[in-house]
């Protein structure tokens, strides 16, 4: 401790406890480099990640900021390898009617936007149809397919 | 001579009067009323009091007491900086024309409802959300609630605002309260809690004038959690056995002194005055609309027959 501070407590022994705390925000809950995602469709490579506790984790997201959220693509180390997903449910704090989910989400797809599963089986949000149709004509990729396995919405 | 009754009442902590939603026994406790005038019908909930005549001899329309936890979105935010009288009274104005257009029932936290909102993203224009109400919160125009459901053994939640042009519809299927202010602990809770039928059928009262509290004690998940729930003195959460050294942490970091702290309860209230004043103004415009909607069902049904 510095000497300003070891007078602080001496000034403070009787009537605080000195204490050195971190201001602490709410926890932002942002999908972002090493996070833990949950895989959400019937593809064996995503099944076997999760029934075995190893998760995938993300390694990239492909956004100018490096956050994902709802409808970004991203890419993940699971079971030993690189394979891109979407995020389709995010436990952060989202605007009104928007959607939150107590995990965050993503669905396993190859470079061309198909999925790898064949069913969504968690409900996926309905403003999804909007923001993957968007992504799909700025990157000439159809993203829309996985809505097609999509089994409820939101 | 009221005005000091109704300070009394506020001194007295506004907790003792919550639960109850009879006039008559609010009035048992400190203000005086002139004996209230009762409909026959039955479920007539809100029945207007009159004020003893001021000095020009009129009678001044009172709002029941009941009204401060039955629309509380109608009572801006206390903070001093942010208060404007007349900001308040145009949003109270808009407020009212667009309950006007969509009937807002009255709910509280713990409350399932179902809420039908304009989407245009899919096949159908509607998206209809069933949910428990788990946190509302907001004043004026800006008020919302957040609905929690468990699909698909998925935890969702969604958060309404209550005056949004989109909302096309808000059923209240089971009114009822908890013993909590906010039921956010549900997150950490056993799915069961959370699960309602997205099918659900409005649910019809016995007794109209009484919101039942629900005294559901809920289990949760083992450790970890979102919160330090130890910490929050819940009522609706079963016995949480946590090691002795979380008990005696909280016990550390307690405000016990806040529930003594009359200034604090003052700023972060608005002062009996200024609400009956408020609701003074929105009770007729209120009830006018009730009384339209229930005509409006009246000859609904009797079109029917």
């Amino acid at each position: 401790m510095t000497f300003q501070m070891q007078n602080l407590a001496r000034i403070l022994q009787f009537s605080v406890p000195f204490s050195r705390s971190f201001h602490q925000c709410q926890p932002l809950n942002q999908i972002q480099l090493l996070t833990r995602l949950r895989v959400v469709d019937n593809s064996t490579i995503g099944k076997e990640a999760m029934l075995e506790g190893r998760p995938p984790k993300c390694i990239h997201v492909y956004n100018k900021t490096g956050i994902g959220t709802i409808g970004d693509k991203v890419l993940v180390a699971i079971k030993g390898q690189k394979k891109k997903a979407v995020i389709v449910g995010v436990k952060q704090k989202q605007a009104p009617l928007v959607p939150k989910f107590d995990s965050n989400n993503i669905v396993l797809i190859e470079d061309n936007g198909t999925p790898i599963g064949t069913r969504i089986h968690v409900p996926v949000p309905s403003i999804l149809r909007k923001i993957l149709k968007e992504r799909s004509v700025a990157k000439q990729i159809d993203f829309t397919k996985l809505l097609s396995i999509a089994t409820k919405f939101v | 001579m009221l005005r000091r009754a109704v300070l009394q009442t506020f001194r007295q902590g506004l907790a003792q009067s919550f639960f109850k939603r009879n006039a008559v026994s609010l009035s048992e406790t400190t203000v005086t009323h002139q004996p209230i005038e009762t409909s026959n019908e039955a479920d007539e909930k809100s029945v207007s009091k009159q004020k003893p005549g001021d000095e020009s001899g009129n009678t001044v329309v009172v709002a029941p007491p009941e009204f401060r936890f039955m629309y509380p979105e109608f009572l801006p935010d206390p903070a001093m900086e942010r208060r404007n009288r007349l900001k308040e009274k145009l949003e109270r104005i808009d407020m009212l024309q667009r309950r006007s257009v969509v009937e807002i029932p009255e709910f509280y936290t713990g409350s399932v409802m179902a809420v039908t909102v304009a989407d245009a993203n899919s096949p159908n224009k509607f998206a209809r959300f069933v949910g428990i109400c788990i946190q509302r919160g907001g004043s004026g125009l800006r008020a919302w609630f957040i609905l929690r459901n468990v699909v698909d053994k998925q935890g969702v939640e969604i958060l309404y605002e209550m005056y949004c042009p989109l909302i096309q519809k808000i059923e209240v299927l089971r009114l009822e309260r908890r013993l909590d202010e906010s039921l956010l602990y549900l997150r950490d809770a056993l799915p069961e809690y959370s699960t309602f039928p997205l099918d659900m059928e409005p649910e019809r009262r016995l007794n109209n004038s009484v919101v039942p509290i629900n005294p559901l004690k809920v289990k949760l998940r083992p450790r970890p959690w979102l919160e330090r729930w130890e910490r929050q003195n819940l009522q609706g959460v079963e016995d949480l056995n946590l090691p002795q050294r979380f008990y005696d942490k909280a016990e550390k970091v307690a405000k016990p002194w806040e529930k003594y702290d009359l200034m604090l309860q003052y700023r972060k209230t608005i002062p009996a005055e200024e609400q009956e004043k408020i609701f003074a103004d929105v009770h007729s415009q209120l009830q006018q609309q009730e009384f339209k909607r229930k005509m409006r069902r009246r000859r609904g049904t009797d079109n029917e027959q």
